[in-house]
C-alpha cells in the first residue's frame, strides 16, 4: 500500500514512464492488460450475496496479486440493479469496467421496462450458479416438500412465503411453485436474504426459498429444515452439515414431485464492443480466482453449483436462461406493461 | 458468571499489541469516514473489507468494528460544526449541536456528543454481554406489523405541532414522504414518479437530501450575512472537557432513556437514525428544558447521540447471536465473516468463542479508545471554525459534493444536492420545518413496505395492528405520543407557571428584516 | 445575527415568495397524484396498491399548499417584509453560481480539477486572498481527497482528461 502510494505520488516519473510505455505499445500488442484501475460494478446494495461475492473476489485478487492495477468495487443498486446495468450499457468500449450479475440481469428489465438486455453487454464468464432450496421452520411438522405443498393446498392462501425483493428470483420461484402444484402463497418481500431468514426463524413466514448460504447456519443450529432443492440434480457436497444430513441428502424438487427447477447466475459481464483479448484477460483472471483455496472454501460453504462457462457455451446458456425468465415472468404476469 | 469469564478471555485476545494497533487504526479511519458526509459506516466498512482479507478473523473484525465505532463518533463532528450531518444518525444532533457552535460552545457540544455516544455504547455493550441470548429471541418477535408500529412510534414521538405554521409543517412532511416514494416500489417493483427518467430509478437518497437541506442550505443562509460571519470563534480550552463532564450527570435520565430507545431500535432492527430521532423527540417532550430544545441545549445533543450509538452497537447483537443483520453495517460485517472463512449464525458463539468474545471485548476497549481519540481532536476540530469562511465554505461544498457522489456513485446526485440546498434555504426563510422532511424521507420507504407486508399477511385487514399485545401496545404508545403535545398543553394550562416554548426559527426571520 | 453596515433595497416580499413556493409545492402534489392514479391508487385484496399512499400524500401537499396560499393572501398578518434584499441576494449568488458551475464542470474535468478551480476561484472572489495561499489550498484539498478516495479507500470518483493523462 505505502509502496503504491509512493509510486503514485511520483507523478512526474509516472508521466515519463507512461510516455515510454506508449512508445512500446506497438510491440506489446499481443496481450491486453488493464492500464488503469478496473471498476467492478455490483448491481445490488452492500451486504447482499452479489456484494459479498464481488468483495471476496476483490480480496482474493489483492491478496494473491492477480492484477497489476487495482480492482475497485462500486455499488449501483438503484431500481433492482437497473442503474448498474444502464451504466454498463453507457460504457460501450470501456475495457476497464466489469459487472457481476445475478438474476436481476434478466428480471429487472422485464419487470421495470428499463431499456437493457443482456445482449447489450459482453459475457465474460460464469463463475458459479447459486442454488435455491425450499426451507421451513424446524418446528413445523413438514418433513418433505410434498407434505408441505399438500398442507399449503389444504389451507389455500394461508401460507406465507418470504423472499427478497419483488418480481425477482424468489417471487418467480414462488409463482412457479404455485403454477406447478396449484398451491397458493402469500408473498412478502423483504430487503435482503438475512431478513428473509429472520422471517422464517421468527415464524412470520411458513417457508422461504433462500440460497443455501443464507440458511445454512440456521439449519446447522436446528432452527430450519430444507425440503427440496430447485435444481435438476442434487448438490454434490457429501460432507455432513448437520448430525445426519449433508447437502447431497436434500432431494431435488422434481424427485419430491414438484416439477420446477431454477438456478441463479453468478457471472461476469463487460460493456459491449470491447477488444477480444481484454475479454480473454478477464476470463483468465477469473480462472485464477477460482483456483484459490479461499474461493473453493467459499463455494463449499455456500453449496454453490461450481459450473464454469465462457465463450459460446456461456452465450448459449444465457440465451436459454433469458428465454426461461421471459416465459416464467410472462406466466406470472410480471412483465411491465 | 459464564459470560464474565468468557469476556476476560476476550480481553486476553486483545492483549496482542497488533490487535491494539488495529483498534486505533480502525477508530481513526472510522472517525474520518464519519466526518466525510456520504461515506457512511456501511460503505466505509464495505470498502475496507477486502483489505482485511489477509488478517486473522479476530484482528479483522476488531479493525472493522472499530471503523464502525469511529464512524458513530465522527458523525457528530460536522453536525455540530457546520450543520452537515456526517452520518444519517447525526441529523438530530444538528438540532442543538449547531446552535451551540454558533454560540461559541462548539467544544462543549462536541464533548457532550462524544461522551453521550460513549455512554450509549457502554450500556448497549453491557446488555450485549450479559443478556445476548435473551434479547435475541425478542428480536425475532418483530414481524412486519411490529416493525411498522415501531416506525409509527418514531414518527409520532418526534412530530408534533411546532411553532411553524401547521400548513407548512404538513406540506414539509408530505414532501418528505413524496420524495421517499420516488423510485422503485419495494412491494410490487413498479417504478413510481420517475416519469420515464431512469436517473430517478434510485430515488432520492436520505443523505443527499440531508447534505443539501442542512449543509448547503446553511452555507447559503450564512452567506446572506455577508462575510462578516461568526464573531465568536470557539474558545478552546482543554478544561472544556471537564467542565462539560461536570454538567453531564444532570442529564442521566435522558441518557438512560436514549440508551434504552437505542438498544431497542438496534435489536428489532429499527436502526440508529430513527432511534436518534425518537430519543430527541422523547427528550423534548419529557424534559423540563424541552422548551429550549433547538436553541442550543446540551440535553438535545445527549439524547440523539446516546440513542444512535446504543442502536449502532446493539445492532451487532442479532448479527452475532442469530446471523441476522441489525443494520446495513452489520450486514456488511456479516458478509465479512464469510470472507474470513467463518460461518455467521446461531452457532457462532459456540463454534468461534475466541472470535465472538474478542469482538465483544473490543467493543469495550474500542469505545474507550474511540472516546480518547475523538476527545483529543475536539480542540483541533473547533479550531477549524477559526479558518476564514471564504476558505472553508468552498472546501465544505467540494467535500459535500464528493460525499453526495459517493452515496450512489452518481453524478446527478451532486446536482440534487445543490437543489436541496436551495430548497433548504428557501424553506428556512419561509418557516417550513426541515426535520419532518428528513424524518419522512428516512421512514417513508420502510414504513410503507412494512405496512403493505402486514396487509398481505392479514388479507388487507387493519386489525393486525392490534392483533397481539406487543404490536398493540406499541401502536397505543404511538397514539399517546401523537397526542402528547395536546396533553401537555392541557397540563400547562392547569399549571400556568411553566414556561412556553419559543420559536426555533425566530433567528431565521430576523435575518430577513432589513436593518 | 448582525448585519453589515450596507443595506440594499428589498426585491420581493416574503408574501410573494410564500405564494410562489406554495404554488410549486401544489404543482409537485399534482404530479404525485397523477402518477399515483397511473399506478393504481386503490386498495386491492392484499392491501394498498403502489399508488395508494402517494395519492393521499399528493392530496395533502395540495391541500396544505392551498392553505398556505390562502393565509398569505387573506390572513390577518401579512408579511410584506423583503424576502431578500439586493445585497443579500448578491452574497448568496456569489456562492450559488460558482457551486452550480463547479458541479457542471465535474462531468467534464472530473471532480479533482473542478474542485481545485472552484476552491481557487471562490477564495479569490470571496476572500481576496494572495495567490500563493490560493494555490496551496486549492491544490492541497483535491490532492488529499485523491489520496483518501482513490488510493486508500479505493473509491473511484469522477475523473477527467487530466487523470487519464496521468494513467488513472
Amino acid at each position: 500500500m505505502s509502496y503504491r502510494l509512493l509510486v503514485r505520488s511520483l507523478i512526474p516519473a509516472t508521466v515519463v514512464a507512461l510516455m515510454v510505455s506508449v512508445a512500446g505499445v506497438e510491440d506489446a500488442k499481443a496481450e491486453w492488460k488493464p492500464t488503469k484501475t478496473v471498476e467492478f460494478i455490483i448491481p445490488a446494495g452492500t451486504g447482499g450475496g452479489a456484494d459479498q461475492m464481488a468483495r471476496m473476489i476483490q480480496g482474493i485478487v489483492q491478496k494473491h496479486g492477480l492484477m497489476d492495477q487495482s480492482l475497485v468495487v462500486v455499488n449501483k443498486a438503484g431500481g433492482s440493479g437497473g442503474e448498474g446495468f444502464l451504466d454498463i450499457k453507457d460504457s460501450t468500449g470501456n475495457p476497464h469496467k466489469i459487472i457481476i450479475t445475478l438474476s436481476s440481469l434478466f428480471t429487472t428489465p422485464l419487470a421495470t421496462g428499463i431499456p437493457f438486455s443482456w445482449e447489450d453487454a459482453t459475457p465474460v464468464a460464469m463463475l458459479a450458479l447459486d442454488e435455491f432450496i425450499l426451507w421451513v421452520n424446524a418446528d413445523s411438522p413438514y418433513k418433505s416438500a410434498k407434505e408441505y405443498i399438500d398442507a399449503a393446498k389444504a389451507e389455500a392462501g394461508k401460507f406465507v412465503m418470504a423472499g427478497t425483493g419483488s418480481k425477482q428470483e424468489d417471487q418467480i420461484i414462488t409463482v412457479g411453485l404455485e403454477q406447478a402444484t396449484g398451491a397458493k402463497f402469500k408473498y412478502i418481500s423483504e430487503k435482503g436474504g438475512g431478513d428473509v431468514a429472520k422471517a422464517l426463524v421468527g415464524n412470520h413466514a411458513q417457508s422461504t426459498v433462500n440460497n443455501p448460504i443464507e440458511q445454512v447456519s440456521f439449519w446447522k443450529a436446528g432452527k430450519t429444515r430444507p425440503l427440496c432443492v430447485f435444481d435438476n440434480e442434487r448438490i454434490k457436497l457429501t460432507e455432513k452439515v448437520t448430525a445426519d444430513m449433508a447437502w447431497s441428502d436434500i432431494p431435488t424438487c422434481k424427485e419430491a414431485g414438484v416439477n420446477i427447477d431454477y438456478v441463479m447466475l453468478r457471472g461476469i459481464f463487460m460493456p459491449a464492443d470491447v477488444p477480444a483479448d481484454a475479454v480473454a484477460y478477464y476470463v483468465d483472471l477469473f480462472k485464477k480466482v477460482r483456483e484459490t483455496p479461499e474461493w473453493q472454501d467459499f463455494m463449499a460453504k455456500g453449496a454453490f453449483n461450481t459450473t464454469f462457462m465462457e465463450g459460446e457455451e456461456y452465450k448459449a446458456w444465457l440465451k436459454k436462461a433469458a428465454d426461461t425468465h421471459k416465459d416464467l415472468m410472462t406466466k406470472a404476469g410480471f412483465i411491465s406493461g | 458468571m459464564e459470560a464474565l469469564s468468557s469476556l476476560i478471555d476476550g480481553f486476553g485476545v486483545l492483549g496482542d499489541p497488533m490487535n491494539i494497533m488495529y483498534m486505533f487504526i480502525g477508530i481513526t479511519l472510522g472517525v474520518l469516514i464519519g466526518v466525510l458526509p456520504g461515506l457512511g459506516g456501511a460503505n466505509g466498512v464495505a470498502i475496507l473489507l477486502p483489505l482485511t482479507f489477509s488478517m486473522s478473523p479476530t484482528s479483522a473484525i476488531i479493525m472493522l468494528s472499530c471503523i464502525y465505532w469511529g464512524a458513530l463518533f465522527g458523525g457528530a463532528i460536522t453536525s455540530v460544526l457546520f450543520n452537515i450531518p456526517g452520518e444519517p444518525w447525526s441529523v438530530a444532533t444538528t438540532f442543538d449541536g449547531y446552535p451551540m457552535a454558533q454560540q461559541g460552545r462548539a467544544g462543549e457540544a462536541l464533548t457532550g456528543a462524544f461522551t453521550s455516544s460513549f455512554i450509549g455504547a457502554l450500556i448497549a455493550v453491557v446488555i450485549l454481554t450479559f443478556l445476548a441470548p435473551l434479547v435475541a429471541d425478542f428480536a425475532l418477535e418483530f414481524g412486519p406489523a411490529e416493525l411498522f408500529a415501531v416506525q409509527l412510534l418514531t414518527f409520532c414521538s418526534f412530530v408534533g405541532m411546532g411553532k411553524e405554521p401547521p400548513f407548512k409543517t404538513i406540506a414539509a412532511m408530505m414532501f418528505g414522504f413524496a420524495l421517499a416514494a420516488v423510485g422503485q416500489d419495494p412491494t410490487t417493483g413498479q417504478l413510481r414518479m420517475t416519469f420515464g427518467w431512469y436517473e430517478l430509478l434510485r430515488g432520492f437518497d436520505f443523505l443527499i437530501a440531508v447534505i443539501g437541506l442542512f449543509g448547503i442550505g446553511e452555507i447559503l443562509l450564512t452567506m446572506e450575512e455577508g462575510l462578516a460571519f461568526r464573531g465568536k470563534s470557539a474558545k478552546i480550552n482543554p478544561r472544556i472537557v471537564l467542565q462539560t463532564w461536570a454538567q453531564m450527570p444532570k442529564y442521566w435520565i435522558t441518557a438512560i432513556r436514549g440508551a434504552i430507545v437505542g438498544c431497542w431500535m438496534g435489536i428489532t432492527p429499527g436502526g440508529a437514525t430513527p432511534a436518534s430521532f425518537m430519543s430527541y423527540g422523547l427528550a423534548k417532550r419529557m424534559s423540563k428544558r424541552g422548551g429550549n430544545f433547538g436553541k442550543g441545549e446540551l440535553e438535545g445533543v445527549v439524547a440523539p447521540e446516546t440513542a444512535a450509538h446504543a442502536a449502532g452497537t446493539s445492532a451487532l447483537l442479532p448479527m452475532l447471536t442469530l446471523g441476522i443483520p441489525g443494520s446495513p453495517t452489520a450486514a456488511v460485517l456479516l458478509g465479512g465473516l464469510l470472507i474470513w472463512g467463518l460461518q455467521p449464525g446461531p452457532l457462532l458463539f459456540i463454534e468461534q468463542p475466541e472470535f465472538v468474545w474478542g469482538l465483544i471485548a473490543s467493543m469495550y476497549l474500542g469505545n474507550i479508545a474511540g472516546l480518547i481519540v475523538v476527545l483529543t481532536t475536539v480542540p483541533l476540530f473547533a479550531a477549524i471554525l477559526r479558518i476564514p469562511f471564504s476558505i472553508i465554505a468552498p472546501v465544505i461544498i467540494a467535500i459535500c459534493a464528493v460525499g453526495a457522489y459517493t452515496v450512489n456513485n452518481a453524478l446527478l446526485d451532486m446536482s440534487f444536492m445543490l437543489i436541496f440546498g436551495v430548497i433548504g434555504y428557501v424553506f428556512k426563510k419561509l418557516s417550513y420545518p426541515l426535520a419532518p422532511v428528513v424524518l419522512a424521507l428516512v421512514l417513508g420507504d420502510m414504513a410503507e413496505s412494512n405496512f403493505r407486508n402486514a396487509m398481505v399477511l392479514s388479507d388487507g385487514s387493519l386489525s393486525i395492528f392490534w392483533s397481539n399485545g406487543l404490536v398493540g401496545s406499541i401502536c397505543g404508545l404511538a397514539v399517546f405520543m401523537l397526542l402528547w403535545p395536546a396533553i401537555s398543553y392541557a397540563l400547562r394550562r392547569l399549571r400556568p407557571t411553566a414556561s412556553r416554548s419559543q420559536g426555533e426559527h425566530v433567528a431565521g426571520k430576523e435575518r430577513s428584516t432589513a436593518p | 445575527m448582525q448585519h453589515e453596515g450596507e443595506s440594499g433595497g428589498g426585491l420581493v416580499s416574503i408574501r410573494t415568495i410564500d405564494i410562489v413556493v406554495a404554488l410549486i409545492m401544489a404543482g409537485i402534489g399534482v404530479l404525485v397524484v397523477i402518477d399515483s392514479l397511473r399506478l393504481g391508487a386503490g386498495w386491492a385484496g392484499d392491501g394498498p396498491q403502489s399508488g395508494y399512499f402517494p395519492f393521499y400524500i399528493g392530496l395533502f401537499i395540495i391541500a396544505a399548499s392551498l392553505g398556505t396560499i390562502a393565509i398569505a393572501l387573506f390572513g390577518r398578518k401579512q408579511n410584506r417584509d423583503a424576502f431578500v434584499n439586493s445585497v443579500q441576494l448578491r452574497h448568496v449568488v456569489r456562492v450559488l453560481v460558482p457551486t452550480a458551475m463547479f458541479i457542471a464542470l465535474v462531468g467534464f474535468t472530473g471532480i479533482y480539477v473542478a474542485s481545485a478551480l472552484f476552491i481557487g476561484a471562490s477564495m479569490r472572489w470571496l476572500g481576496r486572498f494572495r495567490w500563493p495561499l490560493i494555490v496551496l489550498v486549492s491544490v492541497a484539498v483535491p490532492f488529499t481527497l485523491f489520496l483518501l478516495f482513490e488510493i486508500w479507500f479505493l473509491v473511484p470518483l469522477p475523473k477527467g482528461p487530466l487523470e487519464d493523462l496521468l494513467g488513472y
